[in-house]
């Protein structure tokens, strides 16, 4: 069989094993890239895997594979895919999966299992990993004869990418895997997609939000991560700019409205700016777009915009109502929504309102870390400020979870949707460098920045080599301030500065890079920021700074978790990164 | 307040289990859970009886209706409806008591279904506190309960109403391409 066959066979129904099914089913379904690693109960399928037109990432570790494909998706809005071996292979993936189901990211993992003759008698390297994956999953399939490999691996496509995406897992046991059958690609379509029936646009619904936005004196669009989802990003900006509202953006919806954009407020919620949670609090309506109000985002239920009539668009009828009480529920496809919704809606005079969130801002100038003089100290702020700067806000950043992921969100100021790749509903550390490099193999093009910090970046460092192995180009940004700097701000602000188990010893990340071929180097002042990061763009092959930080520096504004959204910890006067206007 | 979901799900191994574990993600204890066949060959019909919030209740049944295999979902709630259960009881009787049981069961209209020398078992159908009543009767007469199984309730709406899986199945199956 040549590569050529492969795409025949799709066409004219062919005898093939479980292996090649998997494959084929694959390059029926668009596939080019997969993220994996090999190992006893997945090995015919690795062995079938050089008769196919697909390119393998052999990752270090399978929670790795699971990221790859998860960044691969987020970047490109197509399927990623993760295959590993049965037991420790499989529950490995598990973080990524949870990781993915959390962000609702369509992603497929195909996992190897033992033998079905084998099946439930703890053989060697045997987990029920359908029942472990059961609550962070949307769907999975247990396979275990050759024909039902390619139905479910086309029925795991589309129940990913429909309704609200999210992973799916196939796992498939090894005697299907060698078993022969006819591969028929068109016979295992899944039957057509049948919308959630609690799915619900009325005439009525529609009439009442467009009356509702009409005569608001103080609207706030919220968007989240269902613009980008459902590709609502013009329709989006037309509401936004036709009745001149502010919009604010989730941590997960930064991108989906542009940065500079003068309607665009910034990220609401436990790190947004004051004036971005004063709008929301002082706001007479709330437009949620492909939103779910977070805890994250709301503070406490019962204190949150109180005076606000809200309006949720949502794809997930689950949602409505399960954090915030609305008022009216568009239950549909974003995009589909806003289609409806727009004719209904028509210019109004925003401009009394964003003059009083403007003045709210106090004096942005003083803010602006650009304009603060260097004090000797390197704080993040200048760093992620240096890198948004020289990239012009275009490149994709994937990001780790804690104080950096912050910094990234508030600094650095995204144009383009999709360029920023971070867990928010999981928050799991270690994320960024896989997941960095997923969307480096989804858009070759593209400017790829890993923002970490050194704990988290130690979690999968060992995907290094992966970048090494595969040849790509992608930059990484430690931002090293020698402690788990985000829980170490829990503990100065609530813990009475108990640093217990936050102060971290890592190795020489430039020896650790070199170790692996990488090029790089230590910044540990601001003058050094900037042509640090001009000379990892500039370098031919992958690039690592550690940037050596202030080590107690912390994150504002906060709202203390379970605090309303008004009561937060704003940044302390006469520090260097003092911004409020009444300071 | 008291749910009652009655759910048709694809009769496959596996099911229950992402149906019961929906519940146990959300916290909530399931009071009773039946599973039998329906009048569609290859679907379940569940009842599930669990205690929830009215708002609880709209987010179950959307969640359930996430679930791959779960083809309809109905709260009965307050709905018009027959709710049964079935329960065997097995008793510890002597001669003198025999009779006295006997004729409790004919108060409530259960029957007797197996006869040994010291024992009996009881087989009564009916609303929740219909049993109830029988199972308190006997204890407190005679404390003669060795053992109880029951059901867990069935539901069905009553009048005209029916289950629209048949009408979702056709709408599935009208979407279909043609074999030509």
């Amino acid at each position: 069989m040549t590569k050529k066959d492969t795409h025949e066979h799709l066409t004219t129904p062919t005898r093939l094993t479980g292996a090649e099914i998997m494959w084929a089913t694959l390059v029926g379904e668009g596939v080019t890239d997969v993220f994996g690693y090999p190992g006893g109960a997945i090995l015919p399928v690795y062995d079938a895997l050089r008769k196919f037109p697909i390119h393998h990432v052999l990752v270090r570790h399978e929670q790795g594979a699971a990221h790859m494909a998860d960044g691969y998706s987020r970047a490109s809005g197509k399927v990623g895919v993760a295959v590993a071996t049965s037991g420790p292979g499989a529950t490995n993936l598990v973080t990524g999966i949870a990781t993915a189901m959390l962000d609702s990211i369509p992603i497929v993992c195909i996992t190897g299992q033992v033998s079905s003759k084998l099946l439930g008698t703890d053989a060697f390297q045997e987990v029920d990993i359908t029942g472990v994956t059961l609550p962070v999953t949307k769907h999975n399939f247990l396979c275990t004869k050759a024909e039902e490999i390619a139905p479910a691996i086309r029925a795991a496509f589309q129940i990913a990418t429909s309704g609200r995406p999210g992973p799916v897992l196939v796992d498939i046991t090894k005697d299907a895997q060698q078993a022969s059958t006819l591969f028929d690609f068109e016979a295992a379509k899944p039957a057509p997609y049948l919308p959630h029936p609690m799915l619900r646009v009325e005439e009525s619904g529609l009439a009442e939000a467009a009356e509702l936005i009409l005569n608001a004196k103080r609207p706030v669009i919220l968007a989240g991560h269902g613009v980008m989802e459902s590709g609502a990003m013009e329709q989006l900006r037309t509401l936004a700019e036709r009745t001149e509202t502010p919009v604010a953006v989730t941590l997960l919806g930064i991108g989906g409205f542009p940065a500079s954009h003068p309607l665009n407020l910034g990220m609401m919620g436990m790190h947004g700016e004051a004036w971005v949670n004063s709008a929301i609090q002082e706001a007479d309506l709330l437009i949620a777009c492909g939103m779910r109000f977070d805890d994250r985002v709301i503070g406490t239920p019962s204190t949150y915009a109180v005076k606000a009539k809200k309006i949720h668009i949502e794809v997930d009828p689950a949602e409505i109502n399960k954090n915030i009480k609305v008022d009216v529920a568009l239950v549909g496809d974003l995009s589909e929504v806003l289609d409806q919704l727009l004719p209904r809606i028509t210019k109004r005079d925003g401009s009394a309102w964003l003059k009083t969130i403007d003045a709210s801002k106090g004096a942005i100038a003083v803010r602006d870390i650009k304009n603060l003089p260097d004090s000797g100290h390197l704080y993040a702020a200048h760093v992620i400020h240096d890198l948004w700067r020289i990239t012009g806000g275009n490149a994709i950043v994937a990001t780790d979870v804690g104080q950096h992921q912050m910094w990234e969100a508030q600094y650095y100021h995204h144009e383009q949707p999709r360029t920023l790749i971070t867990s928010g509903g999981l928050g799991t550390m270690g994320f960024a460098l896989p997941a960095a490099i997923g969307a480096k193999m989804a858009c070759r093009d593209k400017e790829v920045w890993v923002v970490a910090g050194d704990g988290g970046f130690q979690m999968t460092a060992a995907e290094l080599s992966t970048i090494v192995q595969e040849k790509i180009k992608i930059n990484i940004a430690i931002v090293n301030n020698g402690f788990l700097g985000m829980v170490r701000q829990w503990q100065e602000f609530f813990y009475e500065r108990n640093y217990e188990s936050t102060p971290m010893v890592s190795p020489d990340f430039v020896k650790l890079a070199d170790a692996h071929g990488i090029r790089a180097v230590a910044v540990t002042t601001r003058a050094e920021v900037a042509k640090a990061v001009e000379d990892a763009r500039k370098h031919d092959g992958p690039f690592l700074i550690n940037f050596m930080v202030e080590k107690e520096d912390s994150v504002y504004p906060m709202i203390p978790a379970g605090s309303a959204l008004h009561e937060m910890i704003r940044r302390p006067g006469q520090s260097a990164l003092v911004e409020s206007a009444e300071d | 307040m008291l749910h009652t979901f009655v759910v048709y799900v694809e009769d496959r191994p596996g099911v229950l289990t992402r149906v019961a574990s929906l519940f146990r993600r959300l916290n909530i204890n399931i009071h009773s859970v039946t599973v039998g066949s329906s009048e569609r060959v290859g679907l379940s019909r569940i009842t599930l009886v669990c205690e929830a919030s009215a708002e609880a209740g709209h987010r179950i049944l959307a969640s359930l209706y996430k679930l791959e295999n779960v083809v309809e979902v109905d709260d009965v709630a307050k709905a018009p409806a027959v709710t049964r259960e079935l329960a065997l009881i097995k008793v510890r009787v002597t001669p003198v008591t025999r009779s006295r049981i006997f004729e409790l069961a004919e108060v409530f209209r259960a029957r007797i279904v197996d006869l040994a020398p010291e024992s009996l078992m009881i087989e009564i159908t009916g609303v929740e506190s219909k049993i109830e009543g029988l199972i308190e009767v006997l204890n407190e007469e005679e404390n003669c309960v060795t053992e109880i199984c029951r059901s867990g309730k069935m539901t069905m709406r009553r009048g005209q109403h029916t289950s629209s899986v048949e009408h979702a199945m056709r709408v599935g199956l009208a979407n279909q391409p043609q074999a030509s």
